[in-house]
């Protein structure tokens, strides 16, 4: 099957965050970056569903700077055949001029499948992925946590609050990956040698004007300290006598 | 003076807790504008008619009830083509769905539809002369970005629990409607639902979340987690994504960056030692109390309450201890 994977560079979430000068991002020094988690799956479920199904091939994306090459040749160093990066100075904020930019690069690829990690950890906005799918016309099954493909029809399973629904869909289609499907794999040492040889073919992104703009970053403000009761089952009555008069949730 | 559309949303003939939370913003925003109306979307099999005047409770001045077999489960489809019909022709200021996982799915179709762009997740939003302005944790919830939405409609997705719904009650006019493509006709439709146990309440809805991490040692163990949920009677089960991929709970109870975001009025921390990866999910809950082994555990820096303990041998204990307290109410 020939199968595209859009992916996003985003920096390690571990990181203690600060805002930059600007106001409007957060502060990259420093910074160290990857794909998003859920993108790492993406890719990670084609490769298996190519490796299983072959022959097929797997088409990295990603939108941005010359940066976004570098997590595009990890995805090539997993074992991804080819990337494209469609270049663009910056991210824009707004999901639909993504969607634009992506669909006129999807359109005609005569793709059987289109993932997408179910958000980017960093945004967290989770529109890009169905924004891109009404674009060319085709289904989406959004936030997956399994997913079978056998004769041109797809079968997942999409965790909602407190149940779950199996959904049935045709080929051509969008799919966004979440919690459940398989962790992007460590490339290996042959991967990493072999992505450098692999093509990565560079065009502009086509995107649309922008209608969501950011204005401002903030940190959120930091919890007030806490404290600790005591130490082991002695500390119980206590800790009852506090969230009963002081915190007032029991 | 601005009309707002909001999207009721149901599930197997009952509206959900979010249905009310986004009409009751529609009528914050509405009212906030000099007094605009606020049109409810509610679609579903024949009978979810009868749900209309709940929703007046909370804000609607007009619910447009869409009621068709092919709707008994989501299909996102016929969903996104009613609703984008709708909004258009109805010349809404904003459109408010929830960040559910239906409203996720939906949403973002309904404004591609459009041609215009939305705001996912958001936590306060307010308008400001042409604009929407809203709020969206970010960067696993370390930061809060403030976004301007100038297309129109603006179309958002509002964060579960992030804002109370409020009674505002007036009689809801109902208006009928039709979907605008055949649910038949959809390239994507829902095989089956998998209901989850009867009635456990959901770690999205429930006033407390008990949440387990590695250290409870086995799966077994969960089910003193369990009976700490049962002592507190309004409880939800939670945990970590190491316990999730552990197999030890479905993926589905993992609250994190990469599981579900809460922020219930309490939050128990069990065994957790509070990576970011679980913070991210559950910081921004109004009381946190953490049982850990490790006095230097990450976890005690955003917990409001702290024991330093082994939680296996703690939890009966704690649990004999809630039962008690709530026995004396």
């Amino acid at each position: 099957m020939k199968i595209a994977v859009c992916i996003k560079r985003v920096p390690d979430m571990e990181t203690r965050f600060k805002i930059a000068a600007s106001g409007t991002a957060v502060d990259e020094a420093g910074l160290k970056y990857d794909m998003s988690d859920f993108d790492g799956y993406a890719v990670e479920t084609a490769l298996q569903l190519n490796e299983k199904q072959g022959p097929g091939e797997t088409v990295v994306i990603s939108l941005g700077p010359d940066v976004v090459q570098e997590q595009l040749r990890k995805a090539l160093s997993m074992g991804a055949d080819r990337a494209v990066q469609l270049k663009a100075d910056r991210v824009p904020t707004d999901g639909l001029s993504i969607a634009g930019a992506l669909a006129a690069e999807l359109k005609d690829g005569g793709y059987d499948l289109i993932f997408f990690g179910r958000q980017a950890v960093d945004s967290a906005n989770a529109t890009v992925g169905p924004m891109t799918a009404e674009l060319l016309g085709l289904p989406c099954a959004t936030a997956v946590s399994t997913l079978d493909i056998a004769n041109g029809r797809g079968t997942a399973r999409r965790d909602l609050e407190g149940a779950a629904e199996i959904v049935e869909f045709a080929l051509p289609a969008v799919v966004t990956i979440d919690e459940g499907m398989p962790r992007a794999r460590y490339p290996s040492l042959k991967g990493i040698m072999a992505a450098k040889k692999k093509p990565l073919e560079v065009k502009p992104a086509q995107l649309g004007a922008e209608s969501l703009t950011l204005e401002k970053m903030e940190l959120p403000p930091e919890r007030a300290a806490g404290r600790i009761v005591g130490e082991g089952p002695g500390a119980v009555p206590e800790l009852v006598r506090l969230l009963h008069t002081e915190a007032k949730v029991l | 003076m601005a009309n707002i559309f909001a999207f009721a949303e149901s599930r197997g003939g009952a509206l959900r807790r979010v249905a009310f939370e986004t009409v009751s913003a529609a009528r914050a925003l509405a009212d906030a504008s000099g007094g605009g109306e606020v049109h409810a979307l509610l679609a579903g099999a024949a009978g979810v008619a009868a749900l209309a005047a709940e929703l007046g409770k909370y804000g609607a001045d007009v619910v447009i009830v869409v009621e068709h077999a092919g709707l008994a489960n989501t299909n996102v489809e016929a969903l996104a083509a009613t609703a984008a019909e709708r909004i258009k022709s109805g010349g809404y200021r904003a459109a408010i769905f929830s960040a559910s996982a239906q409203g996720r799915d939906l949403a973002p179709r309904v404004a591609a539809k459009l041609g215009v762009s939305m705001a996912g997740d958001v936590t306060t939003l307010e308008l400001a002369g042409d604009a929407l302005v809203v709020t969206h944790p970010a960067y696993a919830g370390k930061v809060i970005a403030t976004l301007k939405l100038t297309g129109s409609p603006a179309i958002v997705t509002l964060r579960p629990g992030a804002r109370a719904a409020v009674e505002a009650a007036r009689e809801a006019r109902v208006e009928s409607a039709q979907p605008v493509s055949d649910p038949a006709a959809s390239k994507l439709v829902v095989k089956e639902m998998v209901v989850g146990g009867g009635a456990k309440l959901d770690i999205g809805d429930a006033p407390v979340i008990v949440s387990g991490g590695r250290g409870l040692k086995s799966a077994e163990n969960f089910k003193l987690v369990e009976d700490l949920a049962a002592a507190f009677g309004n409880a939800a089960v939670g945990a970590t994504r190491a316990v999730t991929d552990d197999g030890w709970r479905p993926h589905s109870d993992q609250i994190g960056q990469t599981g579900r975001q809460v922020s219930p009025e309490l939050y128990v921390a069990l065994g957790i030692s509070g990576a970011i990866q679980h913070v991210a999910g559950m910081r921004n809950s109004r009381t946190i109390v953490a049982i850990n082994k490790d006095k230097d555990a990450p976890i005690f820096k955003v917990a409001d309450y702290g024991i330093v303990g082994d939680v296996i041998e703690i939890l009966p204990v704690l649990t004999a201890a809630v039962k008690e307290a709530r026995s004396k109410g």
